[in-house]
């Protein structure tokens, strides 16, 4: 049993901490997200010269080593600083889907691209009346010689605006929420057809609306067999799930963290407030339910990680998912409470932190949903 | 990074099984399930099977007798044990008072005590709080007044476990008045055969008495009982409480709980034609328990991974404590739930030792309503759940 990081894992870390100590203050990535892109391209640059974009791949893909263990301690780092640079779209999820379906030809032109940081993915599988489910698919992938024609409207495209491959997900047999019958596309942003709402999320991301209106693509930008993509697109929906998590982790650190030392500061009625039992005892439980959630996170990246099987896996990351979810709310609220009025307010960090938990219970399924999944596996 | 067990720690979990397979008395299993509470004898025999077996005091170096086990094999054995219900030994004696007098007593007192506890001869019982008290221990008012040779003794312990068993008594008592509360008080072994000590049963919730108000009146105590030096007694305590704080996740019960709350469920008629089981809130709760335990369990996994590599069991531990008791009360929430009715009947003797008449309720339903009142004990003693959010807050948080 060892629970510490590797010498790796401790750079990996110290190198997002470094970056977001030097780079990406408050002020620096609220510039960022009122920009055109929405995200900085020199920034991504700088991700794949540190080596980050490698992380989600395995050695044989010319990667770091694909564990969920390293990912999960990245991207507590990711959530302290709120990042807003596409990485979960575009590196762990389109990324993953590649390196887990894609044929050698599309590995090859595709992964060592990522890496580089000269191409950016995004998966369109969501739609409006999925709701969580990714195997509710209503778009339609029909076969018409050589080609493949896409019709349909995905919905919460994380990274659309700005990928330049998107991965659909389509139905090419079976009734709206059969696992069998759904098969994943390499889509070209600019593609005919292809159109795009895009917006900014509440927690500073590029997102969109994406519609395929008879879309032509070659079946050979099908990933894997055809209307066999399900189990796969959901064991990587699932990693991506633990890396929202471990995300989250970071950022309700960062909201104990500074709630503590406002409170240490903030006097009222002549002293501290940090010194009222009251708020002192509801920091005591941000600070269990902070614990707790770290706790059942490393449960879940370790058994990702081991020879568990498809469901073992995915139960861990519904437990983790359902308990993270739960601490959100708590840890999100009260940190805001504890500040007062300047926790509302958009000037503060603390907002902001409160709006991405926010929105990460809800990617992949919130707390009541990963607890039926759980009940149900 | 990961949570596996060495080939030497699984070969010793399987010696562990073995053991418990063997040696842990099917009748006292069977009590255990059917939550009929063990007599003394009974407790003792177990706890004299462990010490034949050399694994009464895993928390004790080897020196003394104990197994000089590492925190994973400590937590391998406590885990095993809570799978299959095996009491685990009476803390008072091997948990609580030895390593006090290992670590401040003089070498007589070491071998005066320690054997007759590790062989389970001697029966210990904690005096600690009083009526005036609780949270705030360092409050106490029975006093020790030297008198030559003696400490005479005046005042009244309560909450004192098993009083009715116990043959020797450890005390915080206070020995000087003029100074700091903390500062001016002792650490005192007193014979409960003394003359003056009388003992008076505090019926619970759940009618049993399984605790007492101790009170001393004019009790000598030879001074050779104290420990350490006089008015250093709340340090050596403070030691010691930290002890008790360890271990008292209960995972393991938690989960053989659980197991039993899901049996129950599918046994049980929701009214409607169909079961507990199916029933979708029961169902989001028993689901949310299970969550709870992982991540519990993997709290305390954390913990054990820092002490493994020598680092003092910190103020966090008090999340251990507070999280595992109130999922414990949870889960004798929804054992209530699942009764219904079934918990009205108040009998609590027949969940006493020797109980022959007829049995109320099915299986052991009528135990649910007991335990749940009984256990609302978990999140107020060994420091309240309030007391431990203070210990969070000032030594985690620096509040």
């Amino acid at each position: 049993m060892d629970f510490s990081y590797s010498e790796e894992q401790q750079m990996l870390q110290e190198s997002v901490q470094k970056f977001v100590m030097q780079k990406y203050d408050f002020y620096t990535r609220g510039d960022i997200i009122k920009s055109e892109a929405g995200y900085s391209a020199e920034n991504w640059t700088m991700f794949a010269e540190l080596g980050w974009l490698t992380v989600p791949f395995t050695e044989e893909d010319g990667g770091f080593g694909g564990k969920a263990v390293d990912l999960m301690v990245m991207m507590e780092e990711f959530g302290k600083g709120m990042l807003v640079e596409p990485y979960l779209s575009c590196a762990i999820m389109g990324g993953t889907l590649i390196a887990d379906l894609g044929n050698e030809e599309q590995k090859g032109a595709l992964i060592p691209r990522i890496m580089e940081g000269a191409m950016i993915t995004a998966v369109a599988y969501a739609e409006q009346g999925s709701r969580f489910n990714p195997n509710n698919v209503k778009t339609s992938a029909v076969v018409s010689g050589d080609e493949v024609v896409l019709n349909g409207a995905k919905t919460a495209v994380l990274g659309a605006p700005n990928a330049q491959t998107i991965i659909v997900s389509a139905r090419e047999s079976g009734a709206a929420t059969d696992s069998d019958g759904i098969s994943l596309f390499l889509v070209d942003a600019k593609a005919a057809g292809v159109s795009i709402k895009a917006y900014t999320t509440i927690d500073g991301r590029k997102a969109g609306e994406v519609t395929l209106a008879d879309v032509r693509v070659p079946a050979t930008a099908r990933l894997g067999a055809a209307g066999g993509a399900a189990a796969v697109l959901s064991a990587v929906i699932d990693r991506a799930t633990l890396a929202v998590a471990a995300e989250a982790v970071g950022a309700m650190d960062s909201l104990l963290t500074k709630t503590v030392e406002y409170s240490k500061t903030r006097k009222q009625f002549g002293t501290a407030i940090g010194t009222f039992q009251a708020l002192q005892h509801r920091m005591a439980d941000m600070f269990i339910q902070c614990q707790l959630a770290r706790s059942i996170v490393v449960r879940a990246a370790m058994i990702l990680d081991s020879d568990e099987d498809a469901v073992g896996k995915a139960r861990a990351v519904s437990s983790a998912k359902s308990r993270v979810g739960k601490a959100i709310r708590k840890v999100g609220q009260e940190a805001v409470q504890i500040h007062g009025g300047i926790g509302v307010t958009d000037e503060l960090d603390v907002g902001h932190l409160f709006k991405r938990v926010t929105a990460l219970d809800l990617m992949f399924g919130n707390a009541e949903y990963h607890l039926q999944r759980f009940a149900s596996l | 990074m990961n949570a596996d067990f060495t080939a030497e720690e699984l070969a010793f979990q399987a010696e562990v099984r073995e053991f418990l397979a063997n040696e842990f008395p099917a009748e006292l299993k069977e009590k255990v399930d059917k939550r009929i509470r063990l007599s003394k004898d009974e407790i003792v025999g177990w706890q004299k099977i462990l010490y034949k077996k050399g694994w009464m005091a895993p928390n004790w170096p080897k020196e003394y007798g104990g197994t000089g086990w590492t925190p994973t094999q400590k937590y391998i054995f406590s885990t095993e044990m809570g799978l299959v219900g095996a009491p685990e030994p009476t803390p008072f004696g091997v948990t609580m008072v030895a390593p006090v007098i290992m670590a401040y007593g003089t070498e007589e007192q070491k071998q005066r005590f320690l054997p007759d506890i590790l062989e389970s001869n001697v029966w210990w019982c904690q005096g600690y709080s009083e009526p005036n008290a609780g949270s705030d221990l360092a409050s106490l008012k029975t006093m020790a007044v030297r008198d030559g040779d003696d400490y005479i003794v005046n005042g009244n312990k309560t909450w004192n476990t098993y009083g009715q068993y116990a043959d020797w008594i450890f005390c915080l008592v206070r020995t000087d008045n003029s100074v700091k509360k903390q500062e001016g008080i002792s650490f005192l072994l007193i014979d409960m055969k003394s003359p003056g000590i009388t003992l008076k049963p505090i019926v619970l919730l759940d009618g049993h008495a399984e605790v007492n108000e101790v009170f001393f009146d004019d009790v000598r105590v030879p001074a050779a009982n104290l420990i350490g030096e006089e008015n250093k007694g709340w340090t050596y305590a403070k030691v010691l409480l930290t002890h008790e704080r360890t271990n008292i996740a209960g995972v393991p019960r938690g989960k053989r709980r659980l197991a039993s709350l899901k049996r129950i469920a599918a046994e049980t008629d929701d009214g409607f034609g169909g079961t507990m089981a199916d029933n979708a809130d029961f169902k989001a709760q028993l689901a949310e328990v299970e969550i709870e335990l992982q991540a519990l369990e993997y709290a305390e996994l954390r913990t054990l991974a820092a002490l493994s590599v020598g680092k003092a069991p910190g103020p966090e531990s008090s999340i251990l404590k507070i999280v595992g008791t109130e999922l414990a009360q949870k889960m004798d929430e929804m054992t209530v739930e699942l009764a219904g009715y079934n918990c009205l009947p108040f009998v609590p003797e027949q969940f006493e030792e020797g109980f022959d008449g007829e049995q109320m309720g099915p299986g052991s339903s009528a135990a649910a309503a007991l335990s749940y009142f009984n256990n609302r004990k978990l999140s107020i003693f060994g420091g309240s759940n309030e007391v431990q959010r203070n210990i969070i807050s000032k030594a985690v948080l620096g509040l």
